[in-house]
């Protein structure tokens, strides 16, 4: 299980989702819904991507999800897993995987979100098998 | 039939290199075109449209513009990543049937070799791009990228590597006669299984190569055609989509070529099953699997199934495709494929391809691009093309 941590480059960010970045580094996952035609989007924006509406809003996710899809990239200096995570809310997030081995990740594995830190000291959502 | 057509392609070139140290980027851009406009029995007098993606340099095609000695009427650079050729031809089409230019030279061109890329590195779209934040630290490799489009295809219908791999064994089937392919031994399923897993599930063999070099296409007139002999080519329908993440609600079993296809299928009055040939871009053996279900040819979830047991294999199979050997073994310019994707297809419907591999009697033909991740944001086009007299 303990490997070798990566570096994380840390996210760029800006006036849109400065707020997303603010909630993880105090350990929590944040997702922008829309007030007008109630649709949950990611990446986070200011303008719903279904409705075009800027009422928009910011709520705390519950962390869970699945595992959509993943992929083990095992010849990298330290090898790591991406995936893509359905969470619970509807939407699916780009991410990695860790605290697993990677020889036990399956396609709809319950995960649940975790984070590392970036080089600057920002905070990564990840998520682990539960 | 005679099909009635808006514009031909009249000329193509596929430069030979694969790693082009001693030349620079416009001057590939500039053998390309001048093989193409040769190819055609034209000069660069003669070309008033011009179109190209961003592996020229400079703003736009301006500077190419300059280089090459262009006067020109329309200019499009339009930058959909591989497919952008694709992209390019129809729009040269209707430009050509709007009657705002009658010669349009299109030219890829690129040299990552020469500049040390052995690998494909997740691509830096730069701090304003939104989703820059949301990706770029987790390591979105490309390899990867496509690996979660094969894992997730995988789960749904149960496709398999072994499945996948035939389709690298019909590109190495082709490739063998190519002699400048760079992959040219014949592979077999146990050999793209047993090579190294570069991004789950995807092995090595899965994987196109890396090249340098370019190739241009020249469309035309059906009045400029009348002059140019019998080897043009008639363009019978295109069609382009643009596929992303829909803000969260994804689905990676399939492509933008689902809307693509059907509306260059519509626009020819021709179907799958017409196709005597089809260049099916080819990054990765995942990306040939997903775009031969979006376009038609088996039903969604059956590619593993369909192309396997040889069925791409020119002489073999019912769907001879990208007898070039394509960007699994011959040569993926600028890691831009769609390009020579349409250069085969066209020396099919010439038959001009290698007697090897040559579809017998090839009418019409099929040419697919992707550009960008299909499990992210990407372009697809498709090419419904004809033979002179189809």
């Amino acid at each position: 299980m303990s490997r070798e941590e990566r570096v994380y480059a840390d996210p760029s960010m800006n006036m849109e989702n400065e707020e997303y970045w603010k909630a993880t580094k105090q350990g929590k996952l944040i997702l922008k819904k829309c007030d007008d035609c109630g649709e949950t989007h990611f990446f986070p924006r200011i303008i719903c991507p279904h409705c075009q509406s800027s009422n928009t809003s910011w709520y705390e996710a519950s962390g869970k999800g699945r595992i959509y899809s993943y992929s083990v990239v095992r010849r990298a200096p330290i090898p790591y897993a991406i995936a893509y995570v359905t969470l619970d809310e509807g939407v699916s997030m780009l991410t990695n995987l860790v605290d697993c081995d990677f020889d036990d990740l399956a396609v709809d594995k319950e995960v649940e979100v975790t984070f590392r830190d970036t080089e600057g000291g920002e905070k990564l959502p990840m998520f682990r098998p539960v | 039939m005679t099909r009635s057509c808006k514009a031909y392609i009249a000329g193509v070139y596929e430069h030979p290199t694969r790693k082009a140290t001693d030349k620079t980027l416009t001057q590939l851009h500039a053998e390309v075109a001048i093989g193409a406009l040769k190819d055609a029995g034209l000069t660069m007098k003669d070309v008033d449209g011009y179109f190209c993606d961003s592996t020229v340099p400079g703003l736009g095609g301006l500077v190419m513009a300059e280089y090459l000695g262009l006067d020109l009427s329309y200019i499009d650079t339009t930058e959909t990543g591989g497919s952008s050729y694709l992209v390019h031809v129809g729009h040269a089409m209707r430009a050509i049937a709007e009657g705002k230019c009658n010669v349009a030279l299109i030219t890829l061109a690129g040299r990552p070799r020469a500049e040390g890329l052995t690998s494909l590195p997740a691509r830096d779209t730069g701090n304003d791009a939104p989703e820059r934040g949301f990706e770029l630290s987790y390591g979105p490799a490309v390899t990867n990228l496509y690996a979660m489009a094969a894992m997730r295809h995988m789960y749904e219908f149960g496709t398999t590597s072994e499945q996948l791999a035939w389709i690298k064994v019909a590109a190495s089937h082709h490739a063998q006669h190519n002699e400048h392919a760079m992959l040219r031994d014949v592979v077999t399923v146990e050999d793209v299984v047993n090579s190294p897993l570069i991004a789950d599930p995807l092995h090595r063999l899965d994987c196109c190569v890396i090249s340098d070099g370019g190739g241009a296409l020249v469309v035309v007139s059906p009045e400029i055609a009348k002059t140019l002999g019998d080897r043009n080519v008639k363009i019978l329908g295109q069609g382009e989509a643009v596929k992303h993440l829909n803000g969260g609600k994804i689905d990676l079993t399939y492509t933008g070529a689902v809307k693509s296809g059907p509306s260059a299928f519509s626009e020819a009055n021709l179907k799958p099953s017409d196709m005597d040939y089809a260049s099916i871009y080819d990054s990765f053996t995942i990306t040939v699997l997903e775009t031969i279900e979006d376009l038609g040819f088996c039903e969604k979830g059956q590619g593993g199934k369909f192309v396997s047991d040889g069925n791409l294999i020119s002489g073999v199979g019912k769907l001879p495709f990208n007898t070039d050997g394509g960007g699994l073994c011959n040569n993926h310019p600028s890691n831009r494929g769609g390009m020579t994707k349409v250069i085969e297809a066209v020396r099919q419907l010439r038959g001009e391809a290698h007697p090897a591999v040559q579809v017998p009697n090839c009418e019409l033909a099929l040419a697919h691009g992707t550009g960008g991740q299909i499990s992210q944001r990407h372009g697809s086009a498709t090419l419904i093309l004809g033979r002179n007299d189809a």
